[in-house]
């Protein structure tokens, strides 16, 4: 009997077994939301009826022996930051409230096209603009493992939503950690491609040469199975990667079996140390550990330019941003505050966009004209453009040593609402890891890795790899998650309390 | 790395077309001077040898066969206007009340 904890591969079988169908599935996941989603807040927007009338096609197809892919009637939660057609996107946003896009994304064509229903739009920082979840017009997502905590972001509500079990499957999208450090933070499993590996057509970009599309899971092989639907090129996206892609789905299964032999791992030097909390590096060293038993081979690889990754960051995106922004202009679609009197259009703008965007997103925008402005220009966004060309380089050097780069995701486990909310400084701080993939374009996977010591909450183990090589990711991802997973005697998130156990796990209508 | 005073926020906030109230400048100005603070360690990093980098994955300009291809109709395009008139977008006055 399938349940809301079966993994998307297990539904998958079910399916095409006859044991299930896409509409029972469906309606499961539908009442998981009903019952829990009023504490976790992972959605902004649920479509029953929509995912039902996708699940009842995708039941017709399967009866005819026309079903579309393995993942055919398998059902999806969609970060709120791709436009749906027919369906708010709102880019966790009140500038864009109410806002119905007349078209769909390209990931969101390839899902439909695919066969997955769509369950609803999740939360996440406004334009994504956040590692808490905590800048969403719309309020926070919470932590399924603690209800007072974070979920990280700015994918809070999608890594959540497969957390809580209220989806199998999600897609997020990845800035600098967005999907990995909600994935590392709520024992999930998430997945930034290389750049250009997913397109990026009907993505509302926040810095859109760092930005990608990717899975957000419970397991690898499920991150891999629909690597498999979203991924490949796109002629609507000049960035898009125009190559073939080979199986991920199949990576993952070479992977599941625990062998690491020959493989050569580097653990990197600047990812550790001041800063980072015991019990997550307690996991990272058992975790190497363990690939070293495997048959992995590990060395320490060094990366100082990586010492100034996140500076490079806090630069390159806020100048995009603030380009990327200027769209939201209240003359086209979204809000239009018009004040007293005969203002004129940029009077309308002025205080549209005041009354639109929150604090966050005004505080990247300012940073960013400033970091553009005449007479900074070279001082900071040249120099940072310069630094990403040293972090690159840094990469190249690393992979001529090794197959694989390996690091914890995210230097500390969910803090608790509120906490960091008023330093920006110390929230940018939380994606000190994840942000040299994202400048250099590589891909990266974060797998659950325990939980630490002080706090009983989940750690992530984060892999690297070359431009390219997502397929390295989800073989060695696959790997130690197989490894792990037989040492604690079944699934991390097994172990979660937030939410206490309830009426639709385990049972099936 | 210099303080960003309240002025230049002012200023900036004029630039990227946002009203913000005073106390909105009162806030953002000293969070802006500590984040500047902090990326300000950026400078002088990278020497005059080092080619800038705009996009990770080395890019040519793509282009596409010049045909017509199925688009947005017109109501598509405008069904997310704040205000519509005539098949077109309508927008407050664009110059000033003298002209």
């Amino acid at each position: 009997m399938s349940t809301v904890r079966d993994t998307a591969a297990d539904l998958a079988a079910a399916l095409a077994g006859g044991e299930t169908t896409s509409v029972e599935l469906t309606q499961l996941h539908l009442d998981r939301i009903a019952e829990v989603d009023e504490r976790v807040h992972a959605f902004l927007h649920v479509d029953g009826e929509g995912a039902l009338a996708d699940a009842a096609e995708s039941d017709a197809r399967r009866a005819r022996g026309e079903a579309r892919g393995p993942l055919d009637g398998v059902p999806i939660a969609v970060k709120d930051v791709l436009t749906t057609r027919g369906l708010p996107t709102t880019c966790g946003s009140k500038i864009l409230e109410g806002w119905v896009p007349p078209y769909d994304a390209t990931v969101v064509a390839r899902l439909r096209e695919a066969g997955l229903p769509i369950l609803g739009k999740t939360n996440m920082d406004e334009f994504a603009m956040g590692s808490s979840t905590e800048h969403s017009a719309y309020g926070p997502t919470r932590n399924p493992w603690d209800l007072d905590r974070i979920p990280g972001g700015s994918g809070g509500g999608s890594a959540a939503a497969v957390a809580a079990f209220e989806a199998p499957l999600a897609i997020g999208t990845d800035t600098g950690g967005s999907i990995r450090q909600p994935g590392a933070v709520t024992g999930t499993v998430g997945v930034k491609p290389t750049y250009g590996g997913v397109s990026r057509y009907g993505l509302v970009a926040l810095a859109n040469s760092l930005d990608q599309a990717g899975p957000v899971t419970r397991t690898v092989l499920d991150a891999a199975m629909l690597h498999d639907v979203i991924g490949g090129h796109d002629p609507r996206d000049s960035t898009s990667i125009d190559q073939a892609w080979p199986s991920f789905t199949e990576a993952a299964r070479a992977g599941a079996t625990g062998d690491l032999t020959g493989v050569k791992i580097g653990v990197i030097t600047e990812l550790a140390g001041e800063g980072w909390q015991p019990g997550v590096m307690a996991r990272f060293d058992e975790s190497v550990q363990t690939m070293v038993a495997a048959g992995a081979e590990v060395v320490e690889v060094s990366c100082p330019s990586f010492a100034h990754a996140l500076a490079a960051y806090y630069l390159i995106l806020p100048a995009e941003a603030s380009s990327n922004l200027a769209k939201f202009d209240a003359m086209r679609y979204g809000l239009r505050v018009t004040p007293e009197g005969n203002p004129s259009a940029e009077e309308v703008m002025r205080a549209t966009r005041d009354a639109g965007f929150g604090d966050e997103v005004k505080r990247r925008i300012i940073l960013g004209t400033y970091a553009l402005s005449s007479g900074y220009y070279d001082a900071y966004y040249g120099q940072a453009q310069k630094v990403r060309t040293l972090i690159s380089r840094d990469f190249d050097a690393a992979f001529a040593q090794v197959d694989v780069l390996v690091s914890p995701t995210a230097p500390t486990t969910a803090f608790r609402l509120g906490e960091k909310l008023d330093d920006p400084m110390a929230m940018y701080l939380n994606d000190l890891a994840t942000i040299p993939a994202n400048l250099a374009g590589v891909p990266g996977i974060s797998v659950p890795n325990g939980l630490a010591d002080e706090d009983g909450l989940p750690v992530g183990l984060q892999v690297l790899a070359p431009a390219l090589a997502d397929d390295r990711v989800y073989r060695v991802g696959a790997a130690a998650e197989a490894l792990l997973t037989r040492a604690w005697g079944g699934p991390l998130l097994d172990q979660a309390t937030g939410l206490t156990s309830s009426a639709t796990e385990g049972v099936t209508r | 790395m210099p303080e960003i005073s309240r002025d230049e926020v002012a200023h900036l906030a004029t630039l990227a077309r946002i009203d913000l109230s005073d106390a909105e400048l009162d806030h953002l100005a000293p969070q802006l001077s500590v984040i500047l603070e902090s990326v300000a360690s950026i400078n002088g990093v990278a020497g005059d040898d080092v080619p800038p980098t705009s996009h990770a994955i080395p890019l040519t300009n793509v282009f596409r066969e010049d045909v017509v291809v199925p688009s947005l109709t017109p109501e598509e395009a405008l069904s997310g206007a704040p205000a519509v008139e005539d098949q077109r977008f309508s927008v407050p006055r664009i110059l000033g009340e003298e002209a």
